[in-house]
């Protein structure tokens, strides 16, 4: 990785220092149209913060480059399959290319559909293209948001591009969904099926939201024109105002960065915009592209041909819907069928729950997410260095038990194939996820805080003792040790970088506060118990300068006889009296607002 | 270490931010950055002019694939096929994505070669700043936003400001109502003409449902099932055929009378074994088509609901909540399945306003 040596504002310093250049042949010959168009918009002014604005990099940092680059990818191919695409329930009868269907009446969106795969040239590659990239902007934003969370992007001054992050994701869900029934194929079909019982569902005023969405009794003749419409424009313009927000704060906050040396919270250390990550940016794009393309024209998907126009009376084994909705899906299918049949009402609990409640549940945790951390910590610090996982164990922990529930409703939304495929018994399957779905998720977080405090340790273990170096001694009482080489400076300083926050104990009563407010105050402190009180404390100063001393005084062994008593810094002993060994910390904290983080 | 990398690292003024984060939380000090270590294309040129060569080959391969491209899309007769190995497709598609898809990467990947081998890879230090604005700049704003809301004169004449919002928010009303045509409203009378009817009716012939032959009871074995439809959705098309569709498919099932229980509520809704029943689950609606012939369960093979046809239809797993409504049938004088009336209950997945006391439960009789 290259080294900095350079800074921003040593720049007017270097060019007073070297003679005018003169211009290339390029900056000749766009002399003239720039310079009419800088007298008209004032390029120069506006394009100078950001030409050489620096940019931090780690591979992921590409995550999110990947979805604004699938979404491009759609915008394109769309506009293509747009001009071939008639959305339109008209029935007609086929009488194209593909033999098998001949004959057969169809919907007009169907045929079409039919004619862009068999008729246009490249047709096909678009339409899979398209579909490939809708996967794949999903994916890559799941993946993108799994980042900011596990590494603290999402503080302040983060949260609200975070909200528009997960608005992102939602409007995306809908988007695919919408962009999936647009050929009204029996899948697709079957989809708007399960979305007419859905919306069905809904408390009070479900069968009229049904008539309002599709126009009247399903399937109607209108929902493929207006699913269109949600589709090609509203859907997109309200992705594209969020892509716009989400990276004009990108710009303004300037990128988080990870721990190292010369990198602190006050600076952002990188490539400059031009002309490093015009090309590894612009480049990306091309491989992305590149990437998707070649899935079109390699990799199937979605063969619309194969199960024939959408017919309500129809269905195939093993229907599944994209993967991105694989954890409705899932949720509906492992649901207990509770419905309650109140006088001459029904409430169908069995969909409601499942189908909007697990959506709304998911969507709604991930957004209030930051809000209840930063609840707990009172953290009103700026953060511009990300966090390592394991730094913070229990927000880790969370993160992992959220993707482990999310997993098991979507093997529950493949819960036959599961059956089928394993030769296990479906009701197995289904029983076993309805408390799995619970459980699991207890599990993994218990795990994960596990791993990251272990891993947390070993950190400790290098900034104490330095590193293991393989070389065993055998000191002259027949003892064996290891070796250890003091770690550098640099990675010393990286690994020390991030912040902690004190297990803070319960507030004493207290003349100034009402008793709400001291119940408040005690309830986020026993979150903060909860959150820190297992977290290791990074070692201070003094105990670096001790566990140098020691280091030096032994030369390097003693470790594997004595090193893990007496020092001070086993940090892990028994673990249980972990609270004892000077490695955490419950500090009685002030009494209000003024809960400093613990140093 | 540069004295300007020294006081970058120490944050000395540059930015606003370092207040928030007292020195004393870091046990060990930061050692600014580290030295630039130089690639093998800035001290080698032979390397780099090997780079160079690279990233230009890759970019001199695009104009070839784009032209083959151009041939591709031209020249390959659309009805050729690749069958090798793993692919089977249809040769232009795949030549029109591989030459496209490849050209696309060569870019991409020359570019990036680009940058990372020969383009200058200094790091660069920027210094953030608070996202919050400065005093000056708030207490800017702040002022003239008070002299301007006095200068509007909206804090003498507190009508004007009232009516306003009164005024536009009584422009939600314009933008509901305009929303209330979306569809027809489902009032009591409506959803008994649609969702909560089909065009079963006493004395139509059950018909197999692609064929539109009349079932004839005789010709059904213990065991079988028939997919089915009334026969007069034959008279429908369109819009009307899709919705019938959904509502009005059946399923016909003989199973042996011994076999299977039949309350006595519903002994004469069938002819020796055979059974009707609407085959739209009654969960979300999909089409239940799985039928285990020996246990008499049928399968929804969207979420898994079952339902015991030797049973009245009951659910014994899955999400589903409601017993399948059941089609009471008979024979014609010819030996033809016909319906004895429309089904009893609405068929399909709940709605609110569904009265589902009439629906067949455990123990009913």
């Amino acid at each position: 990785m290259a080294r900095p040596a350079a800074t921003v504002s040593d720049a007017p310093a270097v060019q007073a220092a070297t003679p005018k250049q003169e211009l290339g042949p390029v900056f000749k010959l766009a002399a003239k149209p720039a310079d009419y168009i800088d007298q008209r918009v004032g390029v120069a002014k506006l394009s100078r913060p950001f030409i050489r604005k620096v940019f931090p990099d780690h591979w992921s940092f590409l995550l999110g480059e990947v979805a604004l680059y699938s979404f491009v990818v759609l915008l394109l191919t769309g506009v293509f399959l747009t001009i071939w695409y008639k959305p339109s329930m008209a029935e007609v009868e086929y009488d194209g290319t593909y033999q098998l269907l001949r004959g057969l009446t169809m919907s007009q969106s169907y045929e079409s559909s039919l004619q862009l795969s068999f008729d246009i040239r490249g047709g096909l590659l678009v339409r899979q293209i398209h579909h490939w990239s809708a996967m794949l902007f999903l994916a890559a934003m799941l993946a993108h948001m799994l980042r900011v969370f596990f590494t603290g992007a999402f503080r302040k001054p983060r949260e609200l591009n975070y909200l528009l992050g997960v608005g992102l994701i939602l409007t995306g869900l809908i988007e695919g969904f919408a962009g999936y029934s647009l050929p009204d194929d029996l899948l697709s079909g079957t989809g708007l099926r399960f979305v007419d019982g859905l919306i069905r569902a809904i408390p009070l005023i479900g069968t009229w939201a049904e008539f309002f969405v599709f126009g009247g009794e399903f399937p109607g003749d209108i929902i493929v024109a207006r699913l269109y419409m949600v589709h090609i424009l509203l859907l997109p313009a309200i992705i594209l105002g969020l892509i716009a927000a989400h990276l004009a704060l990108v710009v303004y906050l300037k990128h988080t960065q990870f721990a190292g040396p010369g990198r602190n919270e006050t600076n952002v250390v990188g490539y400059p915009i031009f002309p490093v990550y015009m090309a590894k940016a612009g480049g990306f794009f091309f491989i992305v592209f590149g990437v998707l393309v070649l899935m079109g024209g390699l990799m199937q998907i979605n063969p619309i041909w194969t199960y024939g126009p959408y017919n309500p009376a129809q269905v195939t084994a093993g229907s599944q819907p994209d993967w991105y909705m694989g954890f409705v899906e899932g949720a509906i299918r492992i649901m207990p069928n509770w419905e309650s049949h109140i006088g001459g009402t029904t409430w169908s609990w069995n969909v409601a729950i499942p189908g909007l409640g697990v959506m709304g549940l998911f969507f709604g945790l991930m957004a209030a997410y930051p809000f209840l951390e930063a609840w707990v910590t009172k953290d009103k610090a700026e953060h511009h260095i990300l966090e390592r996982p394991r730094n913070n164990p229990t927000r880790t922990g969370f993160g992992v038990a959220a993707m482990t529930a999310y997993g098991m409703l979507w093997i529950g939304g493949g819960n036959d194939l599961v059956a089928t495929q394993f030769h296990v018994s479906l009701n197995a399957v289904t029983y076993i996820l309805r408390v799995a779905v619970f459980v699991a998720p207890v599990l993994a977080f218990m795990i994960t805080k596990r791993i990251c405090i272990g891993l947390q340790r070993s950190d400790e273990e290098r900034l104490l003792h330095g590193a293991e170096t393989g070389i065993i001694e055998r000191d002259p009482s027949g003892a064996y040790s290891e070796r250890h080489a003091p770690i550098s400076q640099g990675e010393a300083w990286t690994l020390t970088q991030h912040r902690q926050y004190a297990a803070l104990m319960p507030a004493e009563s207290d003349p100034d506060l009402t008793d709400g407010q001291l119940q408040r105050e005690n309830l986020r402190r026993r979150a903060s118990r909860f959150y820190f009180i297992d977290t290791l404390r990074k070692p201070t100063r003094a105990e670096l300068e001790a566990a140098q001393h020691h280091g030096d005084g032994h030369d390097g062994h003693g470790e594997i006889e004595s090193g893990h008593n007496g020092n001070g810094h086993n940090g892990n002993g028994d673990g249980r009296s972990g609270n004892a060994d000077g490695h955490h910390s419950i500090e009685a904290g002030e009494k209000t607002s003024g809960a400093v983080p613990s140093q | 270490m540069t004295d300007l990398e020294r006081s970058a690292s120490a944050g000395d003024g540059h930015s606003d931010l370092d207040v928030l984060h007292p020195e004393s939380q870091y046990p060990v000090a930061d050692p600014g950055h580290p030295e630039h270590l130089p690639r093998l294309t800035d001290v080698d040129e032979a390397a780099a002019d090997r780079a160079t060569r690279q990233v230009a080959t890759m970019f001199a391969l695009v104009p070839v694939l784009a032209i083959g491209f151009a041939v591709a899309y031209f020249a390959v007769p659309r009805t050729m096929f690749i069958d090798f190995a793993f692919l089977h497709v249809n040769l232009q598609h795949f030549l029109l994505g591989s030459t496209a898809g490849l050209a696309l990467l060569l870019i991409g990947v020359g570019a990036v070669q680009w940058a990372r081998q020969l383009m200058d890879d200094h790091e660069m230090v920027d210094y953030r700043h608070s996202a919050t604005s400065d005093r000056d700049d708030r207490e800017y704003v702040v002022t003239e936003l008070q002299k301007g809301t006095e200068e509007s004169k909206i804090t003498r004449r507190k009508v004007l400001g009232r009516s306003l919002i009164g005024a536009l928010a009584a422009m939600g009303i314009p933008l509901v109502v305009s929303f209330a045509d979306l569809g027809p409203w489902p009032t009591k009378k409506r959803r008994a003409a649609t969702i909560e009817t089909t065009i079963w009716h006493e004395g139509v012939r059950l018909v197999n449902d692609i064929t539109y032959v009349p079932i004839k009871a005789s010709d059904l074995e213990i065991g079988q099932l028939v997919n089915g439809q009334p026969e007069n959705i034959q008279e429908l098309e369109g819009t009307e055929l899709q919705q019938a569709k959904a509502k009005s498919s059946i399923i016909v099932v003989r199973m042996d009378p011994r076999t299977v229980q039949i309350p006595a509520s519903r002994q004469d809704w069938q002819v020796g074994g055979i059974l009707c029943y609407s085959k739209i689950c009654t969960h979300v609606g999909c089409p239940i088509s799985l039928w285990e012939q020996q246990t008499h369960h049928l399968l929804c093979p969207c979420h898994q609901s079952t339902f015991d046809l030797g049973n009245s239809g009951l659910v014994i797993f899955g999400p589903a909540a409601r017993a399948l409504p059941q089609l009471p049938i008979t024979v014609d004088a010819e030996g033809y399945l016909v319906a004895r009336s429309g089904f009893t209950v609405p068929v399909g997945p709940s709605y609110f306003e569904r009265d589902s006391r009439d629906d067949f439960k455990e123990g009913d009789n």
